[in-house]
């Protein structure tokens, strides 16, 4: 167990390779209930998120989410999260929980008889259930009902209480995050363990969950995105909404980076096999010349070497080149690749 | 947790065992568990000097990077070369059992071995 924003939180269960190849290939089961839960309702719900998500919420239907931003003035990165319409005046936050409770007090401040936000830290339980049988175990805990669709929610009732089931995840294959209060949650976990266990599904920890999202090239807030970070760096222009009337923070800026280019973007780096993996705050080099650093690195255990997300300064070299980072005082050869690092789902 | 009365320990999690002239250094039960699954080990050349507290290996898990520090003063004899030569099958498999270091130090040592 380690502290983690204020929880402490499992490295891992049984072992996090183990962790790591059970989600790849049956199911893992991961305990998110520390990611921030916030509920925006009202009249003014859509107008007021409107003014402050770098992806436009009001392009979202009914049972849609979708990743957005909080962005600063600066346009870099508060926090990024999903954003999910219940109904046309009632939207749920998923939030990183480093940011949640700062992010709950940005939003209050925009609090009227007309918008309202709940959702304090330590209050909901959160699980995600990730993998390619994921579907089938889940399905057996609904009896029969129907699984939403890619990025949509629904909600369901299960042991008597409100649960609500989103098709989102953070590891790169099929899998749904379930919210609930805390005691049906404890339900819900328990009966997806038992489930699930014949099928292959082990309980995840931070290690995997980490393992997994890195192979999928998916960003970790507070390593590959920061206040000092915009999405357009981070290789995400396509989560930012600038084709509409409303303004957000930051969003000049992110128009001239659109426009003009911005002075760093974000690459994947792939090393060889036998090599030392790459590491967060490693330096990265091209002919000789530190072109920027290492955000996100790990030896992939599904590739058998390193992965890495590296924030340099453009121009950028294209896929396929041949860069360095430094590791103990040498230099390590890879080659830049899409950030994507595993086909997945 | 398996630790041998003839090994000394040091807090940092390494163990010497003190041979004729010489001691071979590793890493306590304890830390191997700790850091799980290894997939890349750096051992130092011999001929290297070394004072103690120095970082001599570095052992890399999926999750971190970890040093491994003389726990006394010496030259590297001999690395456990089998363990760094051939890191590429340790790389890609999975539940790669733990590893035992094995270095040795010269000695006569500059040693205050922990209690």
């Amino acid at each position: 167990m380690i502290p983690f924003a204020g929880w402490n939180l499992p490295v891992e269960y049984s072992g996090l390779l183990a962790e790591h190849k059970a989600t790849r290939q049956a199911a893992g089961l991961f305990d998110i209930s520390h990611m921030g839960q916030i509920r925006a309702q009202g009249k003014n719900a859509l107008s007021c998120l409107e003014s402050l998500l770098a992806n436009d919420p009001a392009k979202l239907k009914d049972g849609e989410g979708h990743y957005s931003f909080i962005t600063n003035e600066q346009g870099g990165v508060i926090d990024d999260l999903l954003v999910y319409r219940l109904s046309p005046d009632d939207y749920f936050l998923v939030v990183n929980a480093s940011r949640h409770p700062e992010i709950l007090q940005l939003l209050k401040k925009h609090e009227n008889p007309q918008v309202r936000f709940s959702g304090n830290p330590g209050t909901a339980a959160g699980m995600a259930l990730q993998g390619p049988q994921a579907s089938a175990i889940l399905a057996q805990i609904l009896q029969g009902a129907p699984l939403p669709r890619r990025n949509h929610i629904a909600q369901f009732t299960i042991f008597g209480a409100t649960v609500l089931i989103a098709t989102t995840g953070y590891t790169g294959e099929n899998g749904y995050e379930i919210f609930s209060d805390i005691p049906t949650g404890l339900k819900i976990w328990a009966a997806l363990l038992e489930t699930g266990k014949p099928l292959g599904l082990l309980p995840c920890g931070l290690g995997s969950r980490d393992s997994l999202r890195l192979e999928a090239g998916l960003p970790l807030n507070g390593q590959d995105l920061s206040p000092e970070i915009s999405p357009l760096e981070a290789g995400l222009g396509m989560f930012v909404d600038l084709n509409r009337p409303r303004t957000f923070p930051g969003r000049r800026v992110l128009e001239k980076q659109k426009e003009s280019g911005s002075p760093r973007i974000c690459i994947g780096l792939q090393g060889q096999p036998g090599q030392p993996p790459p590491r967060h705050g490693y330096p990265v080099f091209q002919g000789g010349k530190q072109i920027g650093v290492i955000t996100s690195g790990i030896p992939s255990p599904t590739l058998g070497h390193g992965i890495a997300l590296a924030l340099v300064t453009t121009p950028a070299p294209l896929c396929g080149q041949d860069v360095e980072f430094e590791v103990r005082g040498r230099r390590v050869h890879a080659k830049v690749s899409a950030r994507k690092f595993l086909k997945t789902k | 947790m398996n630790t041998p009365d003839n090994l000394h320990y040091a807090k940092s999690h390494e163990w010497l065992r003190i041979e004729k002239d010489s001691g071979t250094v590793g890493i306590t039960d304890h830390a191997q568990s700790a850091l799980s699954d290894v997939v890349f080990v750096e051992l130092p050349k011999s001929g290297r000097v070394v004072k103690q507290g120095e970082v001599i290996a570095t052992v890399e898990s999926v999750k971190a990077a970890s040093d491994i520090y003389a726990p006394v003063g010496g030259t590297i004899l001999e690395s456990n070369e089998t363990l760094s030569s051939d890191p590429t099958d340790r790389v890609g498999s999975f539940g790669l059992n733990p590893i035992h270091l094995s270095l040795r130090a010269y000695y006569p040592l500059q040693i205050t071995l922990p209690p």
